[in-house]
């Protein structure tokens, strides 16, 4: 039978089909973070479990974590008791964490690939739904709820009902300007934010192809955004380039063998989707949201549509926004760059380039947020961080920060911020803050500017100078 | 984990989509290291007013309705996978969730704390929200051994679909844990064998 790059991953890992009922998945990787595991460990010490497999799990700090003078006590008691108690539930379980301060903390879905932990054909799990940023390496990953992440913590194993499998295919070339980001917000505001809900999605066309692993990422992290519980990019020569020479990553023949295994894991042609859709890369544009889910998205050129439900209504009276309007001029007054979305150095990169040789608006406050770590030395080893300063934006230090705003990072009521991020339900960014989300390359437009501008004439128009 | 087979109980109507899990239970709340207390904070910005009056416009501040049962607009639960909204809703004492679709993590985390969603379609929402709204009496009955909610002494009803293990579960109270470790040597057994 012709097998999707799923099915090969999944039929891998059941250890046992339980009659009328689940299947028994195992896991080779789990993700824990100082928020959704405490409870999971209480409940398995109530019990007097032992955590099974504790190589398997990776712990590190981010949700919870200050973003300036890290190495200093931190002053949130709920926040630094949080942090210490997952200290202590890894010392004691024998897990590995990369705490605050650690060459390898940050944000879990930025380090875990960083550090080659994340392999294609592997299972992986966290207690975090953007745990979908790992199927871009060809691996079926997804978040958990905390319940589960005691079951892992147990079994390394969860109960699980096969998903449906979903293909998403965009082929042709992406206009300058047009990011990873775009392309998923694109295909979000298409389908809207449930149509991938029971599904475990395949990304599929050049446009995938031709993209890095950081991108990649970018696309998967926002499967979750459509409903689905998953994304996947079949692993390819991008991918093992990638993981080659990363700390945990295979070396040697054992790495030959894994890459000869690797190869075998791509969709067969002729493969069965219960759902497909098509897109065309000629059709995408530089996107931005306007609403209170990653659906409500529209092409920097287009105008808010005209949509006459109360949930839409109350969408728009809670951003301040119209039917019918352009978010072009706009002023804004926050930018966030960051998240697991954009947050790696790829992303930084886009920013730096734009921003060199300009400075900020006056009204604006940007913060730059690594995802990691790592990213942060690789801004300040690259000479980023002096283009990021002189231009007025302030680099923090790495966590997840104001994407969901549970440390300091918070933007203040009723003010808009352009936001890398995944997310711009009601008060994510902050009580009474109003989100629009977008790539890296428009959120830095905005700060230089200090407002929405048309970035497809603005890039048409500086090239026509640079040829000129 | 509590035991559920039929509830008979008042509802109250949550007329909105996309309720996502940053409205059930906003992130500043979750820096909770137990499982207690988010009752209290669930709606939370929709609920209060910023100076921490009670918002009367929102539904649950509305004394004309009460009851065990939350009903729902359509994708319910979106958003993040964070446990504490299903702790939240059941702190705060629900025990059901009908709404014409749910968010899938949201919906495991739900089942794995003794709550039950039920989707109907979206027809039998829109006529069981306006019932409620013009009757906050309603009394809605709701069995989980034969999977049917019911608008009581009326035959206004519709039957709804669970996974057969998840309502073993709910019916025993179990949970999945007890379960896997009893299939300890079947996964060692994988382990040795994995052909990846
Ligand atoms: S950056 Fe945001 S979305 Fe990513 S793990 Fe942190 S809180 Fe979740």
């Amino acid at each position: 039978m012709k097998k999707t790059l799923f099915d090969k991953v999944w039929d891998s890992h059941i250890v046992d089909t339980i009659k009328d009922g689940p299947q028994i998945v195992y896991i080779d990787r789990h993700l824990i973070h100082e928020v959704t595991s405490p409870q999971a460990f209480n409940e398995l010490e109530s019990r007097n479990i032992p955590v099974f497999r504790p190589d398997q799990v990776t712990a590190t700090a981010d949700h919870n974590t200050p973003t300036q003078n890290q190495h200093l006590p931190i002053k949130d008691e709920r926040s630094k008791k949080q942090l210490e108690q997952l200290a202590i539930n890894c010392k004691k379980n024998n897990i590995t964490l990369y705490e605050l301060g650690h060459k390898y903390n940050g944000i879990v879905h930025v380090i875990a690939p960083e550090l080659g932990i994340t392999q294609p054909g592997m299972t992986i799990v966290c207690g975090d739904s953007h745990t979908s940023t790992h199927g871009a390496f060809g691996a079926i990953a997804f978040g958990i709820g905390t319940s589960q992440v005691a079951q892992v913590f147990a079994s390394q194993c969860l109960l699980l009902t096969k998903p449906k499998s979903l293909r998403v295919t965009v082929n042709g070339n992406l206009k300058k300007g047009v990011l990873p980001k775009d392309v998923i917000l694109y295909i979000i505001s298409k389908l809207g934010t449930n149509s991938g809900t029971g599904y475990f999605c395949e990304y599929a066309g050049d446009v995938f192809e031709n993209m890095s692993m950081e991108g990649r990422m970018t696309i998967c992290n926002m499967s979750i955004e459509m409903g689905a519980r998953g994304g996947m990019i079949a692993p390819d020569e991008t991918t093992f380039e990638y993981i080659k020479n990363r700390e945990f990553a295979p070396k040697g023949s054992n790495l030959d063998q894994k890459i000869a295994y690797w190869k075998t894991l791509p969709t067969d042609n002729g493969a069965q989707f219960d759902k497909e859709y098509f897109f065309d890369a000629n059709d995408i544009e530089p996107m931005i949201t306007y609403g209170t889910n990653p659906g409500m998205g529209i092409k920097i050129t287009e105008t808010i549509p005209q949509v006459n439900t109360p949930s839409f209504e109350k969408s728009l009276a809670y951003m301040n926004f119209e039917k019918g309007e352009s978010l072009i001029n706009k002023p804004i007054n926050y930018v966030f760059i960051g998240s697991c979305t954009n947050s790696r150095i790829e992303d930084f990169r886009i920013a730096a380039n734009f921003i060199k040789g300009k400075s900020k608006a006056p009204n604006v406050t940007a913060w730059l947020v690594p995802g990691s770590k790592q990213v942060e030395t690789q801004i300040i080893k690259e000479g980023l961080e002096d283009i990021f300063t002189k231009a007025g934006f302030e680099l923090r230090q790495p966590g997840c920060s104001a994407c969901l705003a549970m440390n300091d990072d918070k933007i203040p009521e009723g003010e808009y911020c352009i936001s890398t991020s995944n997310r711009n339900f009601e008060g994510r960014q902050g009580q009474g803050a109003r989100t629009l989300l977008a790539s890296p390359l428009l959120a830095a437009a905005t700060a230089i500017e200090g407002k929405i501008i048309d970035l497809t004439e603005y890039l048409t128009h500086s090239l026509v100078q640079e040829i000129q | 984990m509590e035991k559920f087979t039929t509830l008979s109980s008042r509802a109250i109507p949550l007329a909105i989509e996309n309720v996502d899990t940053d409205q059930i239970i906003p992130a500043r709340f979750l820096k909770s290291i137990n499982k207690n207390g988010f009752g209290k904070n669930v709606f939370r910005d929709w609920r209060y007013n910023k100076d921490h009056t009670k918002n009367s416009t929102f539904i649950l501040n509305n004394p004309t309705y009460s009851g065990d049962i939350l009903v729902a607009g359509n994708n319910f639960g979106c958003g993040s996978s964070r446990e504490h909204a299903a702790w939240a809703l059941t702190d705060y004492g629900f025990k059901v969730i009908v709404s014409s679709f749910f968010a899938d993590i949201f919906k495991e985390n739900a089942l794995n704390n003794g709550l039950l969603p039920i989707q109907v379609t979206p027809e039998f929402l829109k006529a069981l929200l306006s019932r409620i709204e013009e009757n906050p009496e309603t009394q809605l009955g709701v069995n989980l051994l034969e999977q049917t909610i019911t608008v009581e002494g009326t035959s206004f009803k519709e039957d709804f679909n669970i996974n057969s293990y998840k309502k073993r579960c709910l019916i025993n109270g179990y949970d999945d844990i007890g379960f896997l470790l009893s299939k300890k040597n079947k996964i060692m057994a994988f382990e040795r064998q994995k052909a990846y």
